[in-house]
């Protein structure tokens, strides 16, 4: 057979995880991420994994918080307001530093909401989504190659700064149907001297915590936790640039709504329009020197987000608002078109946008 | 491939049992049949029979869908109108069945009187460029659930083996070995092997049975 395989967005998460060493997966059904547990459940019993539909969201998230104290690569994956119910979860991993893989395929919101595919979940990922100063890195695929080989990068990361790493999709990313190669490279192994693991008897025990009695112990461990989160900021930054060499306007935009943008872009550059794009790919960190180095140059940039605007804050604080930022969105799960994000910027050509 | 009164087309979610269903029907009504397409997912939400439901009407068939499908209502829902496919003998049937076990499961309510009309074609799909699916042995193994959850034992094999957009004609070739050997495993014929129409063109005269498939078309952006 061909290299490549044909694979549902959700799926490729799921083999991925599998081939990078994750053995242990927990979660709870929610449309429209119901597939990577489906998979999991299908492989996990095959290559002597743990599959366990948990009783709720909640359950599922403690569980990975019991594994990753081991050490050992675990995940959860769920949909929006699966996510929300996980937040208490989350924010414990951040306060005991354990490294974990979440996946969030976004459905439109607030509440129930719909099945629809949304990006609304950008502020509860890139701040946290639980209480508490902490960061998870927050990774966002635009394909479902992306989910592939963002998913193994997910699990280093984690190990590697021990925290959560989240993916955030949306519900076409989830459920859309692409060639996809699976070739990875072997994943690094971390140290993980502070793994619960039983001593033998030859070792101090280790304990994994978040509970702090002294105020003043506590201030030290946010403090460090801080400077590992500045490293992260230097180094970690992703993203990719699209005809942006002789760009006079930028449109910011990541997963679907940054393929609908290319589109747009095409047809904008057939009517004589210079546009590009700058696609974050890490939300947190979020890429702030590619758009602080683009404000010099171009005259306006564009956020286009499936949110009522909640990346635009980003694109405003990393170019420091040296030039107008617009919106361009659609949102409750709905997917904007190419030919509203051309309107948009025909408007903000012809100088029609205030 | 012979036509029988009631088609169904089963197996491993995204093989391709929906447009084969939808080019099916079309087949069909070319051949001046009534034709009933019969949507019996309750799994999954998305990528539906009725994205195909202007074509399906205005080629004059019958399109019998849940309500709910492609809408935010995630239920596992079917209409009462979908006996029509097992009461109404007048009109063939073309029976777009569920992913995988799970996905078949709303077979069985309807299996009985297929069986006793005793005119059907089962047909299971096959991709082996599917991971899941990757060998015949997996092939197999998917095939054998479908048909327990369905009570319904299949009756031939369709090899529609795809890589999406990055799909040639080598990918059929080379898949037609491992079609044939899940077909010997299963003691089935080989009924059809299918590929996207400019494929299928490429490929005329090098395999047998071709059945050329218009896809539905759904924008995911470049």
């Amino acid at each position: 057979m061909s290299e490549k395989v044909l694979m549902k967005g959700n799926e490729a998460i799921a083999e991925a995880a599998i081939r990078c060493g994750c053995r242990h997966y927990f979660g709870y059904p929610i449309t429209p991420q119901t597939e990577v547990a489906a998979y999991m459940a299908k492989r996990m019993p095959k290559i002597d994994g743990v599959f366990l539909q948990a009783e709720s969201e909640i359950a599922a998230i403690n569980m990975v918080i019991g594994v990753a104290a081991t050490g050992k690569r675990v995940m959860t994956s769920s949909s929006s307001p699966g996510i929300s119910l996980k937040a208490e979860g989350l924010s414990y991993l951040a306060g005991c530093d354990l490294p974990a893989f979440v996946v969030n395929v976004q459905r439109g919101g607030p509440g129930l909401g719909g099945i629809q595919p949304s990006q609304s979940d950008y502020f509860q990922a890139t701040r946290g989504g639980g209480h508490g100063d902490y960061h998870m890195i927050v990774l966002a695929p635009d394909s479902v190659q992306e989910m592939a080989t963002l998913t193994v990068k997910g699990f280093d990361l984690a190990d590697k700064y021990r925290m959560t790493t989240m993916l955030l999709a949306d519900g076409t990313m989830g459920q859309m149907m692409e060639p996809v190669s699976l070739d990875f490279d072997e994943p690094t192994v971390y140290d993980k001297p502070w793994a619960v693991t039983g001593t033998g008897c030859t070792r101090e025990h280790n304990i994994v915590n978040s509970l702090f009695l002294k105020p003043e112990q506590l201030e030290v461990e946010n403090v460090a936790r801080y400077e590992r989160y500045k490293l992260i900021e230097q180094n970690e930054p992703l993203w990719e640039e699209y005809m942006m060499e002789d760009a006079d306007i930028c449109i910011v935009a990541f997963g679907i709504a940054a393929r609908v943008s290319k589109n747009a872009i095409a047809e904008a550059r057939k009517k004589g329009i210079k546009v590009g794009l700058i696609r974050p790919i890490t939300l947190w960190p979020f890429p702030k020197a590619p758009l602080a180095a683009a404000a010099d140059k171009v005259k306006a940039f564009l956020s286009v987000e499936l949110s009522m605007g909640q990346m635009i804050e980003d694109v405003e604080l990393a170019t420091r608002c040296k030039k107008p930022v617009y919106l361009c969105n659609r949102v409750g799960g709905m997917i904007i078109s190419p030919a509203e994000v051309l309107a948009k910027i025909e408007a903000i050509a012809k100088g029609d946008e205030a | 491939m012979d036509i029988k009164r009631v088609t169904l087309f089963a197996g491993h979610y995204g093989s391709g049992k929906t447009n084969i269903a939808v080019n099916w029907a079309l087949y069909l009504r070319r051949q001046g049949y009534a034709v009933t397409v019969a949507d019996l997912d309750i799994v999954n939400p998305y990528f539906r029979t009725k994205d195909s439901a202007r074509e399906l009407e205005e080629a004059g068939i019958r399109m019998i869908a849940s309500p709910f499908a492609n809408s935010n209502v995630d239920v596992p829902a079917l209409p009462g109108e979908l006996y029509a496919v097992v009461d109404d003998k007048t009109s063939h049937a073309v029976l777009d069945v569920g992913g995988d076990d799970r996905g078949a499961l709303a077979l069985g309510r309807y299996s009985p009187a297929i069986r006793e009309e005793n005119d059907y074609a089962m047909l299971g799909v096959l991709n082996f460029a599917r991971p899941l699916t990757a060998t015949p042995a997996d092939a197999v193994e998917v095939l054998r659930e479908v048909e327990a959850a369905g009570s319904l034992p299949f009756t031939g094999l369709i090899n529609n083996t795809n890589i999406g957009v990055a799909t040639t004609p080598e990918t059929v070739l080379q898949s037609v070995k491992l079609a044939e050997e899940t077909a010997r495993l299963m003691g089935l014929p080989l009924v059809m092997t299918t590929a996207e129409t400019s494929v299928a063109a490429a490929l005329a005269g090098q395999v047998k049975d071709l059945f050329p498939l218009t896809l539905q078309t759904i924008h995911l952006f470049t």
